[in-house]
């Protein structure tokens, strides 16, 4: 479920984070207004929680396998949607940071994914609906099941499109889609029931807390509007922005690089820089650079131009290539080892 | 419990969790994927301390060198491969500089490894489309798998180095600086402080648990309720108490950085230099620069 770096374009990242930080800054404007700082311990300390029960795996029964909570629906649930989004951000950074799950420049992608939707979308929409009549077993059991099944197919389909707008990977838009939304709706099934058992509990044993945090928000409600208007507006400046980059130029960061460059003294006539771009201008291992010289060509039919220039690259320079690249990885190799050795030395004739 | 006794039970553990997933009742499995957690959160913890070149760098500069490795990362092409290597060159200079140690990083990488793989290996299924090198024949979805599968170990590992030459207290006066609501440093401080606790706590509740329950496969679902349950009262009590002893020691809602030093002349170097290479390296082709240096291929 979590998107990685390695999948994702600049553009894509980049507009999400954009996104993923307006709606944390309004919440923690949000958060500081109405709440007491009482609850910021508290925010904190189920952070903590959410994490120690992912570590808790359950049988499914009937199935042999396992699984987790996931944690979105019941914090928003238990601390309203504000908190919950700011305490789903903490502990996405704190995974993409220890554990590698996502990384920093999904990150963006997946608070929103898996906490937009969640706090904003399934919980206002569907849990509070479903709930409000009468605090029961029956109306937990099916607000936490209906709202974390639509909230993971969103997260799901959200998923597929940033990954779909990135480019980075060859998967078609559909058979991508059929392998994620069944895989979360299984998935949604397992995370409602979790919640159900937890909130149903914590409603028997402590009642008061889920009615605190009811009322709790009720003070302000969720102006879903305002989120989504503030949301549509980052979304389309900053994706206008770097779409535009994007599409002016086929690769708009390579571009507004060659333009910075291009300006500073970095650029001398017959510095080692031209030397070196005449040498990769010919030796370009994949064809990507190689398109360079006949960059209308490529705009005007991309697929077509990939497809014929494939097989002409100079068997040759791609074997410069992977030699090049053996001799990189033996480089940085060596590099670390010659520091080492240093340190070792350094720290001998200091002792 | 105390470090090495941890090291000791991670080593066995990480056998049990890579070759006898399956085999094993899912409650043991269970408890040392939590021990090593626990091991990985106080490992990188205790990296952060030491004092190198690489940790006196200014918070802010390393987060920001981080990011910016990780943009022009992800902005390469899907096919490109050779032009990527260059890029070890950074993750290689932290480990030796703030002497990391190698093993247990590139544990943690490989470990993230099989969900890149998953979504990765589908490539070839869908271009076999096909290149050739030289006499070798291949699909070109295995160029874009091989570079979604270079990326991934590049991304993950500098973010993983970002907290092991850093820390999360100094990675939060950098998150100050540039900005980020106070509530949300100060939630990510307080989650990151707990966690060590609460897991703690849930693996003593999972060693009781399987001690009644023997050979069952993990939490049955009957009893989720009221363990999880049990473990959340237990965490807003805790809550409770933390909130009363911080308003005693006049908590107000305000978290405020220890030394904040200021950013020096180097870190500006430090900075300017890698993200030079950073550029240079997307413009140019360094792998196949490197190569024809030494084949004397050219056209």
């Amino acid at each position: 479920m979590h998107m990685a770096d390695a999948l994702i374009s600049p553009a894509v990242g980049g507009t999400m984070l954009a996104a993923t930080a307006g709606i944390a800054a309004y919440s923690a404007k949000k958060v500081q207004n109405d709440m007491d700082e009482s609850k910021i311990p508290l925010m904190g300390v189920m952070g903590a929680f959410v994490f120690a029960a992912q570590m808790i795996n359950f049988s499914i029964p009937g199935t042999g396998s396992s699984g987790h909570l996931g944690g979105g629906m019941l914090l928003a649930i238990l601390l309203g949607p504000y908190a919950a989004f700011l305490t789903m951000a903490s502990i996405l950074l704190i995974q993409a940071l220890f554990f590698g799950d996502g990384g920093l420049l999904a990150y963006g992608c997946n608070v929103f994914n898996l906490g937009f939707y969640t706090c904003f979308v399934a919980y206002p929409l569907i849990y509070k609906k479903l709930v409000r009549k009468g605090v029961n077993p029956r109306s937990i059991f099916v607000g936490s099941m209906v709202s974390s099944m639509v909230g993971l197919q969103l997260g799901a389909f959200s998923v597929v499109v940033q990954t779909l707008l990135s480019g980075k990977t060859e998967l078609p838009f559909v058979q991508f889609l059929l392998l994620m939304q069944p895989i979360h709706l299984a998935i949604g099934v397992i995370e409602g029931l979790a919640t159900a058992a937890i909130v149903t509990f914590i409603w028997r044993a402590r009642p008061e807390i889920l009615e605190r945090a009811a009322f709790g928000e009720s003070l302000g409600g969720v102006p879903i509007k305002k989120v989504l208007t503030g949301l549509v507006v980052a979304v389309v400046i900053v994706g206008g922005l770097l779409s535009w980059f994007a599409s002016t130029n086929p690769d708009g960061l390579e571009w507004s690089i060659e333009r910075v460059t291009g300006t500073t003294e970095l650029e001398t006539p017959d510095g080692i820089h031209k030397i070196f771009s005449e040498i990769q201008s010919k030796t370009a291992f994949l064809p990507d650079y190689g398109f360079k010289t006949d960059q209308d060509d490529v705009q005007n039919q991309p697929a077509v131009e990939d497809e014929e220039a494939w097989p002409s690259v100079d068997a040759g320079t791609s074997v410069s290539g992977i030699v090049g690249g053996a001799m990189t990885l033996v480089l940085a190799a060596f590099m670390g080892w010659i520091i080492n050795i240093l340190k070792k030395k350094r720290g001998k004739a200091v002792a | 419990m105390d470090y090495k006794h941890l090291k000791e039970k991670e080593g066995q553990s990480r056998c049990l969790t890579g070759l006898l997933f399956n085999i094993l009742p899912l409650g043991m499995v269970c408890m040392s994927n939590i021990i090593n957690s626990l091991y990985n959160i106080r490992l990188l913890d205790d990296l952060a301390r030491k004092k190198t070149f690489i940790h006196s760098i200014h918070p802010l500069i390393k987060l920001l060198t981080t990011i910016v490795y990780v943009v022009v990362l992800a902005s390469f092409e899907r096919h490109e491969v050779s032009a990527l290597l260059p890029f070890v060159f950074y993750p290689v200079f932290i480990l030796s500089f703030a002497e990391i140690p190698v093993v247990p990083i590139l544990k943690r990488v490989l470990l993230v490894e099989p969900l890149i793989i998953g979504i990765g290996i589908l490539n070839p299924l869908f271009d076999n489309y096909i290149v050739m090198f030289g006499d070798i024949v291949i699909s070109r979805g295995w160029l874009t798998f091989l570079s979604i599968f270079i990326k991934c170990s590049l991304a993950v590992t500098v973010s993983i180095l970002l907290v092991a030459t850093t820390g999360m207290d100094r990675l939060a006066i950098a998150l100050r600086i540039l900005k980020i609501p106070r509530i949300l440093v100060l939630q990510l401080l307080l989650t990151y402080r707990y966690i060590w606790l609460l897991i703690e706590e849930a693996l003593r509740m999972m060693q009781a648990y399987s001690l009644r329950a023997p050979g069952r496969k993990g939490v049955k679902i009957n009893d989720l309720g009221s363990f999880l349950g049990q473990m959340l009262l237990r965490a807003f009590d805790r809550a409770q108490r933390i909130y009363q002893a911080m308003s005693l020691r006049g908590f107000t809602g305000e978290y405020n950085a220890a030394d904040v030093s200021k950013i020096r002349f180097r870190d500006f170097v430090y900075f300017a230099a890698w993200s030079l290479f950073f550029i240079i390296a997307r413009i140019y082709d360094i792998a196949v620069l490197i190569g024809t240096l030494f084949t004397g291929v050219g056209r």
